[in-house]
């Protein structure tokens, strides 16, 4: 006769195991952050063939390819897919959910179910999105800033649809943001101190204290802007005494923290994938966290940098151009900081790593024209121009896409316990930083020269450089090909990774891969020096030795 | 002997501050400069784009030569350097981007002065002087001036006032709406489609939105303003170069946003003197009240 233990009643639930799991309700937050990472990818090609029909459109000075409405419903809907839908989700939470329980010593995020629930937004809210192509009058129309009163005039339905979608997405931001920092500071292993942590925790921190501040005042604005279309209120309407000035400081003290909610993150990550594929410790980390800190704090004052050609005085204007400039110091001690951690490595030159120098070069051009857009007079020549959309997708594609795949190539071994090709990541590399460049560089000349953003027509002498960056749009779409390929095939047939292909020393690597559910067997391992790389100062290669005197001046 | 490092070092800085020099001097990027404001600019962006292209360069040039440099080599498993930071380095390069940075930041806002950003836009004497002139200029102005601005003095929200607010400054009401800028002349009651300006005279864009906010550019004056329904903004340029010269709508305004062009013409003074002149309506006789309104659409 056998006691029936308590386990054996134990239900095994209504979750899926196996590959089901990834279409449930599931609370392993690996799980999570890969349906996160998935999803993100479809509405990324989603979001990409939506620029596929602006640079098409774009190749003749015509509006020919499709009608007026349909291009604004399109330009509307690619900044809308690629922002809420593709960036902020697979930055914060994909790698979010994946990487900080392991970098905390958890088994799982603080609160698992809010976790789920946060995930399982995003879905419906996408597909509201896009339906509200096929909706009468169409999706909405007034760009993905939504400035009334043009989002007031054109078609309502389509445009309370994307409200309503943003607000779902807003609220997926928000729970994923209290989650991240309730598991950052109360979840930690015993024994870990905050200044132990991987620098994507801290980078995670910052970015969850932006989006618990800022996102809400983006729900408030959007709820405001929704009554004055359904309910005929006279918030931001002018013809009823509305201010439509006011709508644009509240969209923007979310949108421009927005930025940072977009690459902050990606900074966490290539602070994580550095120091492995070079093989040396984080250069400069407690001045890394400061400028993590510091980022957070001067991103929140900036937000009227977007409006110095709008109804803003002239005080206003100066205070905004002195604080933007400020945020190139931090960012600035990040990059000198990346630059002196490949300084005198072993770089492998992976996809991972050309990927995160890739990210290097594009983020630091962004960042000088970022500088550049701060000074108001020179912003107000190219404000709302080509210059713009060049100098913002050098941030955030050139920026945090470039870090996405370099995550991708790093974690995919822990993610399937497969290792990627390396060739076709190469390969990818290449056609995407060509056609990246390709695509984006001639449009600083076009915005410099007269080429306003969002129009579906123009001079007929930008014609030649339109086409030149539309190629590069096709070369960007084309160099998704061999990443598809080469994430399905490794899949199934790829090089088996064990459990730490690169050697390295942060948590989730100290596991099999892919990991188990509580992503340890036993006792989580207490790492207090994540980025403990490299050969002892006294035992020096001769051949590193002139490439580190240049940073100590021969000194040692 | 080797050459010593530090010195390669200072060379190729040298170099390198002498490339973004001579780029910043010598790469046009932007269109011809047609107004006293332009080549303010184009001083600042020469500075910016000097510092951009030494700063660029160098990263680029460091990146690069480390992917090189120290690569890893088949065979090789060795780790780098264990060095885990440098403060006094540290230190250098904060202060060097915090000092580029605030020096840039003066500069500029040195230029945003210069280019009368800084000039007080409610209780400037030239809306004060321009309504004087045009009371004295017709008589019949509060009926003719459709939005009726003398009287009140409505509050301007924003803009580039003139900072030589002179006698001869030339007032413009511009009205924006889905898809058309038009110029009305209080002083001499024209309406037109295109803006004409005479060269070297200081003109001043008094503007309104109708229906959704848009933005007046000319990317030859290197000046942009948004013209926003319910906030009357301002926009103050002299131009300098006889020509024509698009009118942009730079602010998504609708389905044919793309299309919203104009041109401004700037006119030789003789030659807008003439323009005028040929579209002005009849002078009324001065100082009739029962003058009838006379509304020409040029």
């Amino acid at each position: 006769m056998t006691v029936a233990s308590p386990t054996d009643f134990e239900p095994q639930g209504l979750q899926p195991q196996g590959w089901l799991k990834y279409f449930s309700f599931s609370l392993d937050h690996k799980v999570i952050g890969l349906q996160y990472l998935v999803t993100g990818f479809i509405f990324y090609f989603i979001g990409g063939a939506l620029a596929g029909v602006i640079r098409t459109e774009l190749t003749s000075p015509i509006s020919d390819f499709v009608s007026r409405e349909t291009y604004n419903e399109v330009l509307t809907l690619h900044g809308t897919v690629m922002i809420f839908l593709w960036i902020v989700p697979v930055v914060n939470g994909a790698f979010g959910n994946y990487l900080i329980p392991f970098y905390v010593g958890a088994r799982d995020m603080a609160f698992p179910r809010l976790n789920a629930v946060a995930f399982w937004l995003i879905p419906p809210a996408g597909i509201l999105l896009i339906a509200s192509y096929f909706v009468a009058g169409g999706a909405a129309q007034s760009g993905w800033t939504a400035y009334p009163p043009l989002s007031l005039s054109t078609p309502a339905i389509g445009q309370v649809i994307w409200i309503l979608s943003v607000l779902l997405l807003g609220g997926s931001s928000i729970f994923g943001g209290i989650n991240f920092i309730a598991t950052i500071l109360k979840l930690r292993r015993p024994g870990l101190k905050l200044m132990q942590l991987p620098m994507y925790c801290w980078a995670m921190l910052g970015t969850s204290i932006l989006v618990v501040l800022s996102t809400p005042v983006l729900a408030g604005t959007l709820i405001l802007l929704s009554f004055d279309i359904i309910a005929h209120t006279g918030f931001f309407n002018p013809a009823l005494g509305g201010n439509v000035v006011v709508y644009q400081h509240l969209f923007w003290f979310y949108s421009h923290p927005a930025v940072y909610i977009m690459v902050l993150p990606a900074f966490g990550l290539v602070s994580e994938i550095l120091p492995i594929h070079a093989r040396k410790p984080l250069f400069g980390y407690t001045t890394m966290v400061y400028s993590i800190l510091a980022i957070v704090v001067l991103g929140l004052v900036v937000w009227a940098h977007h409006m110095f050609t709008s109804g803003t005085p002239p005080w206003m204007r100066l205070f905004f151009t002195i604080a933007t400039s400020f945020i190139a110091v931090p960012t600035g001690i990040k990059f000198f900081n990346w630059l002196a951690t490949l300084w005198g490595g072993k770089l492998a030159l992976n996809s991972a790593m050309l990927f995160s120098c890739g990210f290097i070069i594009n983020f630091v051009f962004g960042g000088i024209t970022g500088v550049a857009l701060a000074q108001v007079p020179f912003d107000i020549h190219v404000h709302d121009t080509y210059f713009v959309v060049a100098h913002f997708h050098y941030i955030v594609y050139g920026g945090t896409v470039f870090v996405i795949f370099a995550s991708v190539y790093h974690w995919y071994p822990k993610f399937t316990g497969r290792m990627l090709n390396e060739d076709l990541g190469r390969l990818h590399f290449l056609l995407t930083f060509i056609g990246f460049n390709l695509c984006f560089t001639p449009q600083h000349w076009l915005g410099l020269n007269g080429m306003p953003r969002r129009v579906a027509e123009y001079d007929p002498s930008f014609t030649t450089l339109n086409q030149v960056s539309s190629v590069g749009a096709l070369l960007m779409a084309i160099s998704t090909l061999p990443f598809l390929i080469n994430v399905i095939w490794s899949a199934f047939a790829g090089e088996l990774a064990g459990d730490n292909p690169w050697k390295a020393l942060t948590p989730e690597w100290l596991t099999t891969s892919p990991p188990p559910v509580e992503n340890w067997v036993g006792e989580a391992p207490l790492v207090t020096h994540p980025y403990d790389y490299g050969i002892p100062e006294g035992k020096i290669d001769l051949r590193v030795a002139s490439g580190a005197d240049l940073w100590f001046g021969g000194k040692r | 002997m080797a050459i010593p490092s530090t010195l390669i070092t200072l060379l190729l800085g040298m170099v390198l501050v002498l490339v973004g020099l001579w780029v910043g001097q010598n790469v046009q990027l932007l269109p011809l400069d047609a107004s006293t404001n332009a080549p303010v600019y184009d001083s600042l962006f020469q500075v910016l784009f000097s510092i951009g292209t030494i700063l660029f360069i160098g990263i680029v040039g460091l990146v690069v030569f480390s992917l090189i440099r120290f690569r890893r080599r088949p065979g090789d498993l060795s780790d780098g350097v264990a060095i885990e930071g440098n403060l006094p380095l540290e230190i250098v390069w904060t202060a060097i981007p915090a000092i580029v940075v605030l020096f840039v930041g003066i500069y500029s806002y040195d230029i945003y002065e210069r280019m009368g950003g800084m000039v007080s836009l409610n209780d400037h004497s030239a809306m004060h002087h321009s309504a004087a002139v045009m009371q004295a200029s017709t008589s019949s102005a509060p009926t003719s001036s459709g939005s009726g601005n003398v009287a009140n003095e409505p509050r301007v929200w924003a803009g580039i006032g003139s900072s030589d607010s002179a006698e001869g400054t030339l007032p413009v009401e511009v009205t924006a709406m889905q898809f058309a800028f038009i110029f009305h002349y209080p002083d001499g009651d024209i309406t037109s489609g295109e803006l004409h300006v005479p060269v070297n005279q200081p003109v001043e864009l008094r503007m309104k939105a109708n229906d959704v906010i848009h933005a007046f550019w000319v990317p030859q004056f290197r000046l942009k303003q948004d013209v926003i329904p319910g906030q009357p903004t301002v926009l103050s340029f002299t131009a300098t170069r006889a020509g024509s010269y698009p009118i942009i709508c730079a602010e998504l305004c609708g389905p044919y946003h793309g299309g919203m062009r104009s041109t401004v013409v700037v006119h030789e003074e003789e030659a807008f003197h003439q323009w005028f002149e040929k579209n002005a309506p009849p002078k009324p006789v001065p100082a009739t009240v029962a003058s009838v309104d006379l509304n020409p659409t040029a």
